[in-house]
């Protein structure tokens, strides 16, 4: 992310650099503020580490964060853990994205579908899931099948929720124009439908992946001998504060790269829409 | 599946058979809060000639706009009759092509991908011919040069050029335009009007146009039906004998002012009836 930015860029003063220069900071100015932001709060947090305003059996510092982390990386467990946390958020996390999408198109647009379903949707998604972890575990036991269920499940309805939202929202003059050219339904779906709801589904989709983080680390928390939710777990007892937030991090980490991962989708979807106009 | 599909010029056979015949239809829209039904209009017939130019004009609310979506297939009927050909209609067809006030183009598409938009939704004609058949109605329209373009990166002429494109582009027999430069300023509105008349001479399709404005109409069309209103019916028809191919300075011709001006006293009557009626409520 930072390597984007470039000292020298910015501290050259020739005027026919100066444009050059603005245009830069214009165009990278989200990345350049947000780096800005972060640095700083990850000084002030090593300086206090650094003058020890912070006790290692509560808390940690990011130097002793990064060594803990090279550490568990070289000689540890992380990329055994990583691994089998992201594979089974990866195979829940598909199968809510190839249900959810089109469920939410059918239930948008099949009126008498969504009635049916939507009191359902709602019990479901007020529904505290995590008081349904012990039960999801006995009907699927401990290893992987429960995890995967429990991400499937945590992904799923913000992901259908929002398609749904997105089909209605469709501009009837698109539906008027498709019909008037004789589209059957199953085109409409393709053409003016899905599209349409691309930004929608991508809303859904980012919660999803908040949600399906959650569900996969919390599930690993709960049962299990593997992955960065029991490394935390097993961290957390053994009073090891700096793997404890290796683990934090690493699921942090994964959680930006996916929401930037699925804001370059969005950009894509949207090449076509008149670049946002409005101020600071 | 080949279409075979003639080039628009080729079709030019101006003959005096009637294309699409309307006879005794009403239509009512049923209002689902009030448990009530509204009669849009009521015994509309009306006989369009193949290759004839047909403009409706009408004051607000006379239930011109539904009339074409009936036409269109977009509003089911069930009093009267419509045929097109002599072939009874229900439902949206092959036969018609509409062209929506708003441009109604799909905002994630390109011009190209929007014009071949309509014969991929009519799965009738092979991909190598909507290609070609885009590319030529992008031509016919003057929008060579745009094809990539995506909607948001047109003016609102060009967007309509598009829609009109898009409509020529599946061959129809009867092109149905809804008030297709009523966005458009006074300028771009004459100049698109000269152009459709340039495209129409080309194509040759039956079209039936409606319009709020007298002058347009007037010009465009080889007919106009003036409608009135509560309910909507139609008033009285004036057939427009100006010579063709008609240019915009036909428009200050007194012959053509005074036109304007007879369909102008017939609307203004039945806008001063309503106003009566209002008043009486
Ligand atoms: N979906 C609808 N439900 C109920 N009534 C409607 C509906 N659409 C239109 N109407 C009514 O039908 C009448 C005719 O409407 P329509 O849109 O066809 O008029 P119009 O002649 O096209 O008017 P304008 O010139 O303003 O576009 C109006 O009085 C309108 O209130
Ligand atoms: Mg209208």
């Amino acid at each position: 992310m930072n390597e984007q930015i470039q000292p020298s860029a910015l501290s050259v003063t020739r005027p026919a650099n100066k444009v050059r220069r603005r245009i830069f900071v214009q165009k990278h100015e989200a990345v350049i503020y947000g780096t800005v932001s972060i640095i700083c709060f990850l000084a002030l947090w090593e300086l206090a580490w650094q003058l020890r305003l912070i006790s290692p059996l509560f808390f940690s510092g990011p130097s002793a964060i990064v060594v803990q982390f090279w550490e568990l990386l070289v000689h540890g467990n992380l990329l055994r853990d990583a691994a089998y946390s992201g594979k089974n958020f990866l195979i829940g996390f598909v199968l809510a994205l190839v249900t959810g999408v089109p469920l939410g198109i059918l239930l948008g647009w099949y009126k008498r579908l969504n009635l049916l379903f939507d009191p359902l949707i709602n019990a479901l998604y007020a529904m505290p899931r995590i008081a349904l972890y012990p039960l999801i575990i006995i009907w699927f036991g401990i290893a992987s099948g429960s995890k995967i269920f429990i991400v499937f499940l945590s992904a799923m309805l913000p992901i259908l929720v929002n398609t749904v939202a997105g089909v209605r929202n469709i501009d009837p003059d698109l539906l008027k124009a498709a019909r008037a050219f004789c589209a059957q339904d199953r085109q409409i779906f393709a053409t003016v439908a899905l599209p349409y709801s691309v930004p929608f589904i991508l809303t859904g989709v980012r919660q999803g992946v908040a949600h399906g983080l959650i569900g996969v680390i919390i599930g690993e928390l709960f049962a299990g001998s593997e992955g960065i939710g029991y490394m935390i777990s097993y961290a957390g007892q053994m009073f090891q504060t700096d793997t404890l937030l290796v683990g934090v991090v690493v699921v942090m980490i994964a959680g930006m790269m996916l929401t930037a991962l699925g804001e370059r989708v969005r950009r894509h979807f949207q090449r076509w829409r008149p670049d946002h106009v409005g101020g600071r | 599946m080949t279409a075979a599909m003639a080039a628009p010029a080729a079709s030019a056979h101006a003959s005096a058979a009637a294309k699409l015949v309307i006879e005794h239809m009403s239509y009512r829209y049923f209002l689902e809060r009030e448990e009530s039904e509204f009669l849009a209009f009521s015994d509309v017939s009306l006989s369009v000639n193949d290759g004839e130019f047909v403009a409706i004009v009408g004051p607000s609310g006379c239930g011109k706009t539904t009339l074409l979506n009936v036409i269109a297939g977009l509003l089911p009927y069930d009093e009267g009759t419509m045929t097109i050909g002599g072939l009874p209609v229900q439902g949206p067809g092959i036969n018609r092509s509409m062209v929506f006030q708003n441009a109604s183009l799909l905002p994630w598409r390109t011009v190209f991908d929007n014009v071949r938009y309509g014969m991929e939704m009519q799965r009738r004609f092979e991909p190598a011919l909507m290609t070609s058949r885009a590319e030529e109605m992008i031509r016919l329209v003057g929008l060579a040069g745009f094809e990539k373009r995506y909607p948001s990166e047109l003016s609102g002429g060009m967007q309509q050029r598009a829609n009109l494109a898009r409509a020529l582009a599946t061959d129809p027999e009867v092109l149905l335009m809804d008030e297709p430069f009523a966005a458009l300023d006074a300028q771009t509105r004459e100049f698109m009007q000269a152009e459709l008349l340039k495209i129409w001479s080309k194509s040759k399709k039956t079209v039936v146009f409606i319009t709020h404005q007298i002058d347009e109409a007037v010009f465009l069309a080889d007919r106009v039906v003036v409608m009135g209103t509560r309910p909507g019916r139609i008033k009285k028809e004036f057939p427009i004998a100006f010579e063709r191919p008609r240019s915009l300075s036909l428009k200050r011709d007194p012959k053509f002012l005074a036109t304007c001006d007879d369909v102008w006293r017939l609307i203004e009557q039945e806008a001063e009836r309503i106003n009566v009626l209002r008043a009486a409520e």
